[in-house]
């Protein structure tokens, strides 16, 4: 099941693409378990403050990391999460990628509508990053695993 | 090592600061600290100054808002101040609150607000007639 936002028509620029002159090569942080999630926030923020994004648009982007590899190790035994800069006009964007092997979702539409949780939380996470998002993308396989894509822009 | 929080006694309340960022572990730790000791010392206040804490995720809020319900069965009142313009911005977007938890700017007004709301409430003991 796919389900896809997007608000801004511009063409991002695909993994193939990263490592010139002006996207630095994606980074990929191994999460494991809970002090990863730290990590990956951590490398979301520098980012973000490297390429001149607001203070509150850097707590943004590292709350969407903390929420998706929080997921990642609570349901799926972990993942990766992948940064990359995205280049538009005439903002840069954040693209951070949540990716894993786990269950899948299989209520998808469920879990979007909020407040459904299989762990006692509160089940805003998803539903609060695809508020923050500027664009969402889900992708989830039972059994195969979940792909999230979050672009956070500059302006 | 330094310490992730500390915990001092100011009068008849607790103030807590995080020092650095914390992972969920260090919220449980300092949840169990507080909890007991505000038994110990007879507060009737806890103020928690999260001024460094540079996100507040869902599970974080979910742990403070539980941190407070423990500590007002404890007999306490347990009050967040500190909160960065930017968390509270992701908080709200995120959907998330603190539950009613009260906030304040910084720890001046908690203390102020822990000290108002003592007077109202010792001035609310009924007479002996
Ligand atoms: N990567 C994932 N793989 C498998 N299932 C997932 C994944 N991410 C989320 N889920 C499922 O979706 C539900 C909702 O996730 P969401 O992050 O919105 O809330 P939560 O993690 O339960 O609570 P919290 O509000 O603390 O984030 C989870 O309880 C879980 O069942
Ligand atoms: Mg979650």
């Amino acid at each position: 099941m796919a389900l896809k936002d997007s608000m801004r028509p511009s063409e991002l620029p695909g993994d193939n693409r990263a490592g010139t002159a002006e996207s630095p090569v994606t980074q990929r942080i191994r999460i494991d378990a809970i002090p990863d999630i730290v990590t990956a926030r951590q490398h979301g923020r520098e980012l973000a403050d490297r390429y001149g994004f607001s203070e509150t648009q850097a707590t943004l982007i590292a709350t969407v990391i903390s929420e998706l590899s929080r997921n990642m190790v609570l349901y799926a035994q972990g993942g990766t999460i992948s940064l990359r800069m995205a280049h538009g006009n005439p903002s840069v964007g954040v693209v951070i990628r949540a990716e894993d092997h786990g269950p899948g979702i299989p209520n998808l539409d469920r879990v979007m509508m909020g407040g459904y949780s299989t762990s006692g939380g509160l089940g805003l996470g998803l539903c609060g990053v695809r508020r923050i998002a500027d664009e969402f993308r889900i992708d989830t396989q039972e059994g195969k695993g979940t792909t999230i894509t979050v672009t956070k822009w500059s302006e | 090592m330094q310490k992730k929080t500390t915990i001092l006694q100011l009068r008849n309340y607790l103030v807590a600061t995080v020092q650095t960022t914390l992972v969920d572990q260090d919220f449980i730790t300092l949840r169990d600290r507080l909890v007991s000791q505000v038994g110990n010392s007879r507060c009737t206040g806890v103020v928690l100054d999260v001024s460094e804490l540079d996100v507040l995720d869902s599970f974080c809020v979910r742990t403070l808002s539980d941190m407070a319900r423990m500590i007002r069965l404890r007999g306490a009142d347990m009050l967040i101040v500190g909160i960065q313009p930017g968390v509270a911005f992701s908080m709200a977007q995120l959907g998330l609150d603190l539950d009613g938890v009260p906030t304040a700017l910084d720890l001046d007004e908690g203390l102020a607000y822990l000290d108002s709301k003592s007077r109202r409430s010792s001035g609310r003991i009924p007479a002996w007639h």
